[in-house]
This record gives C-alpha cells, sequence and structure tokens, in this order.
C-alpha cells in the first residue's frame, strides 16, 4: 500500500481541482427513479464515482413485533457497503461505522416522514453502496428520499444531501476521494429545501468563520442536488400537458 | 438517549420552559456541577471518573504495543469503546453495543482523534513493526443526560494522567503520555426554538434535536454531529456553536488547565 501525507499531494492546479473542478462545483450527478421491481419505492443514484441504490419496503408490518409503535410508523435505515466497493475488500456486514451512518442518516430522513399516518409500522430504507469514492452517505440519502418518494410514503419535503470539506486551506464542495483521505475537514449536512438541517456531522479542523461557509456551501449543494431529485421524479411521474395542468403517466 | 417519560413530566418541563426556566433551576446555557477524579483505578493507565450533575462516567485508558495499520506504519492506534452496561439505566440492555453505543464512543475518538491531542507518530516503537496502542473505554456507570460530554471530558482526562507503561514492556523508563490538545464536547438540545445545554435524562427525553460540537484549545472545531429526528435551523447551529465554544473554554481552562 503506497504511505502518503496531505502534504504529498497538490489539491489544485491553476485554480481548479484534480478533477477539473472549481472550488465551488458538484461532481455530475445522475438519479434514476423505479429502478427495481420488488421494491415499493427505488432509486439509483451516481454522485461522481459513487454507485449507490436504495429501495424502500413499506409501510409494513414491524418484525420482531415488541419494536412497533402504537401512534406512529417506525423508520429503520440500513447502510451497508459492498465489499467491493472499496479499494481494499471490506469485510461483508455492518461495521462501528455503518452503525453509526445508519443512525445519522435515518436521524436525517425521519424528521419529514409522516409516521403518525401508518401506526404499528415499519417503513424499511435499504441503502447498498456498490462503489464508493467520497460522500456515500450523502448519496445514500440523496437516493434514498428519492426512493420514499417514489413508494408514496407521505412527507413534508424532499431530503437533499451534501457535504463541503477543507483542503490546502480552501473550503470545497462536495469532496471526492483523494480530497476527504487527505483533506482538513468533512462537514456532510442534509437539509429540506426550505433550509431546515436534518443532519450535519463534522470531523478535521475548521475555524468558527470556515464552519459557517462550509455549511452554506454545503447548503448550495444540496439545493443543487434538489433540483436534480425533483426532475428524476417528474420525470418518472409527469407529464406536463399544459402550464399548470399536470397528468400522471400510466405505463 | 431515549427514556420513558411520563406526559406529565413532559408537560411540567414544557411550561416551565415557557418561562425561561429549567426543572433544576439552571439558566439554559448552564452546566451541572462537573467534577473530576484522576487516577482513581490503579490498573489502567490512566483513568478518570467524570461526574456532571448525578450523571457518572468512568474512562480508563489501557496501552499496550502491537501492530501498526498498513496504512499508517509509523502511527500508534486508538481504539475507543464504549459500554452501556446496564447498571447505568434502566434503558440499558446488556449485550453486543447498540447504536447509540458506537456513535457515543466513535464521538468521543473523534474529539480524541481529529484535534490531534495525542501524538500519534510519537508512539511508534519500530516502523511497520511495533506501535503502541492506546485503548480508550468509556464505562457509562449512571446516566442522568449528556452522558456524551462527560464520556468525552472523561476521555481527555483520562489520558491527561496516563503513562505508557514501557518498561512492563521492557521498552525503557515509563513516561507521561504527551498530550498537545485538549478537545471539549458540549452539547445543545434544541426544543422550540430553546436550546438548552447539557441536558438532564429528562430533558433529553422531551427533545428530539441535539448538537454536539467538539472544540479545541484555540477555539476551532473538531467535531460536530446532530442526533435525534429533529431539525435546526442553519443560524441555530451557528447560535449552539458559538456558546459551545464559550463553555468548552470554561470547562477546559477550570478542570484541565489547573
Amino acid at each position: 500500500m503506497i504511505v502518503m501525507d496531505e502534504t504529498d499531494i497538490t489539491f489544485f492546479k491553476d485554480g481548479l481541482r484534480l478533477d477539473g473542478r472549481r472550488a465551488d462545483q458538484l461532481r455530475p450527478v445522475k438519479i434514476e427513479v423505479g429502478v427495481l421491481a420488488r421494491a415499493d419505492g427505488s432509486c439509483y443514484i451516481e454522485m461522481g464515482g459513487n454507485k449507490v441504490i436504495a429501495a424502500v419496503y413499506g409501510p409494513r408490518e414491524v418484525h420482531p413485533r415488541h419494536l412497533q409503535e402504537v401512534s406512529r410508523a417506525i423508520v429503520r435505515y440500513r447502510y451497508n457497503m459492498a465489499s467491493f466497493s472499496v479499494e481494499e475488500r471490506k469485510r461483508p456486514g455492518p461495521d462501528r461505522r455503518s452503525y453509526e451512518l445508519s443512525k445519522v442518516s435515518r436521524e436525517a430522513l425521519e424528521p419529514v416522514i409522516l409516521t403518525s399516518f401508518f401506526p404499528r409500522s415499519v417503513i424499511d430504507v435499504f441503502v447498498e453502496v456498490l462503489q464508493a469514492d467520497a460522500g456515500t452517505r450523502t448519496a445514500g440519502i440523496n437516493a434514498a428520499a428519492v426512493a420514499l418518494a417514489d413508494a408514496g410514503i407521505p412527507m413534508k419535503s424532499m431530503i437533499s444531501s451534501c457535504a463541503a470539506g477543507k483542503v490546502a486551506d480552501t473550503i470545497v464542495l462536495d469532496p471526492m476521494k483523494e480530497e476527504d483521505n487527505f483533506g482538513q475537514a468533512d462537514l456532510p449536512i442534509a437539509m429540506t429545501p426550505n433550509g431546515d438541517i436534518t443532519l450535519i456531522q463534522m470531523d478535521g479542523g475548521l475555524t468558527t468563520d470556515e464552519f459557517h461557509r462550509a455549511v452554506e456551501m454545503a447548503m448550495k449543494g444540496a439545493r443543487d442536488i434538489y433540483e436534480i431529485q425533483r426532475q428524476a421524479l417528474l420525470n418518472k411521474y409527469c407529464q406536463l400537458t399544459e402550464p399548470g395542468h399536470v397528468e400522471a403517466v400510466v405505463q | 438517549m431515549t427514556s420513558v417519560i411520563s406526559e406529565i413530566k413532559k408537560d411540567f418541563i414544557y411550561n416551565l420552559l415557557l418561562k425561561g426556566e429549567r426543572a433544576d433551576g439552571r439558566t439554559f446555557d448552564q452546566y451541572r456541577e462537573i467534577s473530576i477524579q484522576r487516577d482513581v483505578i490503579r490498573k489502567a493507565e490512566g483513568s478518570a471518573l467524570v461526574k456532571l450533575g448525578l450523571s457518572q462516567v468512568l474512562v480508563g485508558v489501557k496501552m499496550q504495543p502491537g501492530e501498526p495499520f498498513p496504512d499508517s506504519p509509523n502511527r500508534g492506534v486508538i481504539i475507543t469503546n464504549a459500554e452501556l452496561v446496564p447498571l447505568a439505566s434502566p434503558s440499558f440492555e446488556p449485550g453486543p453495543p447498540n447504536e447509540v453505543g458506537i456513535e457515543l464512543a466513535r464521538l468521543v475518538d473523534r474529539g480524541v482523534r481529529e484535534s490531534k491531542a495525542v501524538d500519534l507518530e510519537a508512539l511508534c516503537i519500530v516502523p511497520g513493526k511495533q506501535v503502541w496502542i492506546i485503548f480508550i473505554d468509556v464505562h457509562i456507570l449512571d446516566d442522568c443526560g449528556n452522558i456524551l460530554d462527560a464520556a468525552s471530558l472523561g476521555a481527555i482526562a483520562a489520558l491527561l494522567c496516563t503513562k505508557v507503561p514501557a518498561s512492563k514492556f521492557g521498552l525503557g523508563e515509563d513516561y507521561i503520555l504527551p498530550i498537545r490538545d485538549l478537545p471539549i464536547a458540549t452539547s445543545a438540545i434544541e426544543f422550540n426554538d430553546v436550546l438548552m445545554f447539557d441536558p438532564g435524562v429528562d430533558e433529553e427525553a422531551i427533545a428530539n434535536t441535539k448538537l454536539t460540537i467538539i472544540s479545541t484549545i484555540d477555539g476551532n472545531i473538531c467535531g460536530t454531529q446532530k442526533s435525534g429526528t429533529g431539525m435546526l435551523k442553519p443560524e441555530q447551529v451557528y447560535r449552539i456553536i458559538d456558546i459551545a465554544c464559550e463553555k468548552a473554554k470554561e470547562i477546559r481552562e477550570k478542570f484541565l488547565e489547573a
């Protein structure tokens, strides 16, 4: 294995990043809705080199039953990485990182899900990371939010997620692998289109001023991703026949 | 941390909050009384018992030589674990750590790691072969709320009094583990746009959003985590950060730098 230090890497060339992006530019995002036949809702997303697929099952009966809540549905979220998704094979199954990511991702989506509509039931969200390239949790949340909408789960709003980071003392949007591994900070957020934050994490080192700028940059990225999520859902479900008139497409 | 709370108690806390008060008479940004006893466990290389109000957390540090990770052959290793033992709360159960315990351990770890409090390169014995491994084990003894802040404080307090047991392994004289930073975690819950620091167990039960900020000696932020199923406005995040850094400074000066 090659050992590198953050000092060994030049993150910027002629003001552009290693993959040619500006500091405030997202990687290309591709979203497909309804990619799995058995799931109630599903979504495939590519964010740069990340390939993530999300499925939603439910509302359905809770097993084991002692987990059920009398006044609302519970939400479960399983973030899982395929063993081949990373450079060195990952041991299959959940580790401590994926437990934490599953928890914060669930808590990123639950605030907008109208769980009180479905007492004694469960909404299961399964997220599989097929290829990882920094930002898998944000990609997973973006895909899961679209899959929830695809499953017809009533939600107060969409959730969009994006990270900002710090490399070579510069705040950058949507860090890729090298920037994440050898950068100085990583700050993922998830939010509603109104700017209500439902996930915020950070590790690394930021001054309070840099923190503000990173949050604002990540929020801008999330807003752009929201437009792509919205368009993907519109493409599947609606055809605009005349202004103000939306008609469902029957497949 | 979720626990069962009666509707009456919830109402009581809520009504107090509307008047700008808390059940134990504290202001919204006031911490409960903190005490730290160091070196309470003779068998550990370093230890600290932190009391935060009635919450009690014991942190023990053990060290032993071992193999480095292949991607960092010249660096020591930190392994942080948390035990939410059933003696500490009616809602804790025996068995492998659940996601709450895992999150707690990873946040304590994040503070120590991201602040670079421990000079990992100084813990290399033979490059690529042998390095010191630091085990930070958090034992929650009594959960009366905000055990994360207590655990995080316990970890750095225990590291501050950790002696590297070199002689035990034939590696020279024992020496004090050098510590370069003092990360402090401060958590606040949000409820009806009120931000309450150092929540007690009942306050944790009524709120559904908590934000933890870990800050370093120079007033920068080295870790953040939102937990719970609520939302926060960016302004609320910034407000919590400002107060959190201030509180962290007070705690650091009073308990770690003295």
